[in-house]
């Protein structure tokens, strides 16, 4: 197994890398210009010196090593000085955003834990909603419960989350007025009245992405429990007089659930993707609305770390994917 | 040589598999639905913007801020209009008129991203497939392309050549071969996959061996005997790819980083109408429907896609 891990492992550094650079010459050919805000009065030797203070002057090679420095090493380094109060990283450059001046990892510290909110819960409660309802969509198979499923997986998988999100919001801000349609971030939570307006403002949000979750897990999950159902081992199991129940949730749902951790696994790179939507629709300032404005703002080394962290993590929770497949199943660690 | 005598002869006519494929694929309600709709919104949008003859992009004034004629149903003071059957929006322009423009763009940005994302996928898997020198390099690209981050890059993308190909092509073109030729390049890797498995099954059959036996080339191999055995697991694909276009389009619209204002598409006039959907709710729900309805039927004719082109299902 930990051979198995550490191949894994020193696969998915050369697909890092290439995917850093991949992104780092994308964004060279961008045609914006940090210093086309500075007044036009400022000699151009100084706008050249400025320019170069950004770290713009040097050739290709040498900056894309810089940034890789500094994403690998430096922040990281920042990151222990941060927790312990060390000061490891003094004095060393920092990927510095050009819109703020001010090292970008902290921006993005500071938008984490929105994001972390919205849409880990999210996810959290798609999962948990989704394998029930795939389980015994699986089980009973054509019965109305499983019509009934089906469909809302199928819409909650096809309808947009924008528009899943702009309706909740004509129906329950608009119309009804019992949630606030914008996510207030400044909002501390000390207080039982408090936690309440918490909870009202992250009900929409989390249920949009909730659904759409949901509705992939669960087909998963039901495709993979019927696999499963129609084996021979689940008629010995059977057969030998166990009990529905043990046949069902022990034998068959362990089984089907080999490939469904691996795709929820797999879905939450995707998921903090997906919601740059969300987070637009209902103005939660995390990570993916930091994005948009970045882009916006011609702000390339924001864009840059932000696209770059995505990527990191894509690739590790493929690594924790192909990890959890060769725990759960002992055929592929010996492939 | 026999004989072949009245009774030997079958009675029917041999029937293609199509027609076994037509008849599961009838079984499947929600599939046929689906195709059915589709057809439709199709044809609404193609044909109707000459049965529905205003300019979507005629200002009048006068007309602005027209609500749908339904809404005299519970509110009588409600300024409608019989002309403007689904209201007008702040400058007076047709929504019905502008929904099937939108539409247009929607659906052909949808269509032809789909047809750029299976070719390239088909070709990239055929080639992994069949020609072994190939398989490493170009399963690795696919991994690779399965690793980026792919909505955050098409923002990037979006960001880069949108000036370049707008002052090259015009804004409207420029925006529409930028944004076919960002999805169609972000969207082949899972066609890619599954057509690469499938011809490394297919080229272990005997009818492979006995084709190379006879001295085909590899060129009348791949398309003579492999294309047409993978076409099914293609077709299912590009039904998913199609949904997936038409989605990805219209939340780059929505992000503001698509089409610009004057030449919408359904997600385009759903992002401009949030400004104001406390007023004007129907602004937002009819693209809203507009592009849930056509994935949603698209998802479905490619459930039953799948179902009636798979064999061993076709059967029972």
């Amino acid at each position: 197994m930990l051979n198995f891990t550490i191949r894994r492992l020193v696969i998915s550094i050369p697909t890092l890398i290439i995917i850093s650079l991949v992104i780092f010459l994308l964004l060279e050919m961008a045609p914006g210009d940090p210093m086309a805000q500075v007044p036009l009065t400022v000699p151009p030797d100084v706008k050249q010196k400025m320019r170069e203070a950004l770290g713009l002057g040097e050739p290709i090679p040498i900056r894309y090593w810089k940034w890789l420095v500094q994403f690998f090493w430096i922040e990281p380094l920042n990151l222990i000085d941060y927790m312990f109060g060390t000061g490891l990283a003094e004095g060393k450059l920092r990927v510095i955003s050009w819109q703020t001046r001010s090292p970008v990892m902290e921006i993005v510290a500071q938008r984490i834990p929105q994001t972390l909110w919205v849409v880990g819960m999210s996810y959290v409660i798609g999962t948990l909603i989704a394998l029930p309802i795939g389980i015994i969509s699986a089980y009973r198979q054509y019965s109305w419960f499983d019509q009934i499923g089906t469909f809302v997986s199928m819409v909650g998988f096809s309808v947009p989350t924008f528009f899943t999100g702009v309706l909740l919001i004509v129906i329950f801000s608009v119309n009804l007025g019992w949630f606030p349609s914008i996510y207030d971030t400044t909002l501390v939570v000390d207080s039982w009245q408090s936690f309440v307006q918490q909870i009202r403002q992250m009900i929409m949000p989390v249920s949009v992405l909730a659904l759409y979750n949901a509705a992939q897990i669960s087909r998963f999950m039901r495709a993979s429990m019927l696999d499963n159902l129609n084996q021979d081992y689940v008629r010995t199991a059977r057969a030998k007089g166990l009990t529905e129940r043990t046949v069902v949730l022990v034998h068959v749902l362990r089984n089907s659930m080999i490939p469904v951790v691996t795709v929820i696994a797999l879905g939450v790179p995707q998921v903090f993707g997906g919601a740059i939507i969300t987070e637009q629709v209902f103005k939660v300032n995390g990570l993916g609305q930091l994005l948009i404005t970045a882009i916006q703002a011609n702000d390339l080394p924001m864009v840059q770390t932000l696209t770059f962290i995505f990527a990191v993590l894509i690739v590790v929770f493929n690594l924790i994917a192909d990890i959890l497949y060769g725990i759960l199943d002992p055929r592929i660690r010996y492939d | 040589m026999t004989d072949m005598t009245a009774h030997d002869m079958p009675e029917q006519p041999p029937r293609s598999q199509w027609w076994d494929v037509w008849d599961q694929f009838k079984t499947h309600k929600g599939a046929l639905m689906g195709g059915g709709f589709l057809i439709f919104i199709t044809l609404a949008v193609v044909v109707g913007p000459w049965i529905w003859t205003l300019d979507p992009q005629k200002l009048d004034i006068r007309a602005k801020d027209i609500r749908p004629i339904y809404t005299a149903l519970w509110d009588a003071g409600a300024k409608v209009d019989w002309g403007h059957p689904l209201g007008t929006d702040n400058l007076g322009r047709d929504t019905l008129a502008k929904l099937m423009a939108g539409g247009k763009v929607s659906m052909s940005v949808g269509w032809v991203a789909m047809l750029l994302s299976v070719v390239l996928g088909t070709t990239i898997g055929v080639a992994a497939g069949y020609f072994k020198r190939l398989d490493g390099v170009l399963m690795r690209l696919t991994d690779l392309f399965l690793a980026l981050p792919l909505l955050p890059l098409l923002l990037v993308f979006m960001l880069l050549f949108r000036d370049v190909l707008r002052s090259a092509f015009g804004p409207e073109t420029g925006i529409f071969i930028l944004i076919v030729i960002a999805i169609g390049i972000t969207s082949w890797m899972q066609t890619a996959r599954i057509v690469r498995g499938d011809i490394l099954a297919l080229k272990e059959r005997e009818f492979v061996l006995a084709a190379r036996s006879i001295g085909t080339s590899p060129a009348k191999m791949i398309t003579r005997h492999l294309l047409p055995n993978v076409m099914s697991p293609i077709m299912v694909s590009a039904t998913l790819g199609l949904a997936n276009a038409i989605i990805t389009e219209s939340a780059l619209s929505f992000l503001g980083l698509g089409f610009p204002s004057d030449f919408p598409t359904w997600g385009k006039l759903l992002f401009d109408a949030t400004d104001r959907m406390e007023l004007y709710p129907e602004r937002v729900i009819w693209p809203g429907i507009a592009i849930s309805f056509t994935v949603l039927s698209v998802n479905y004719l490619g459930d039953g896609l799948r179902d009636a082109l798979d064999p061993r299902i076709r059967g029972r």
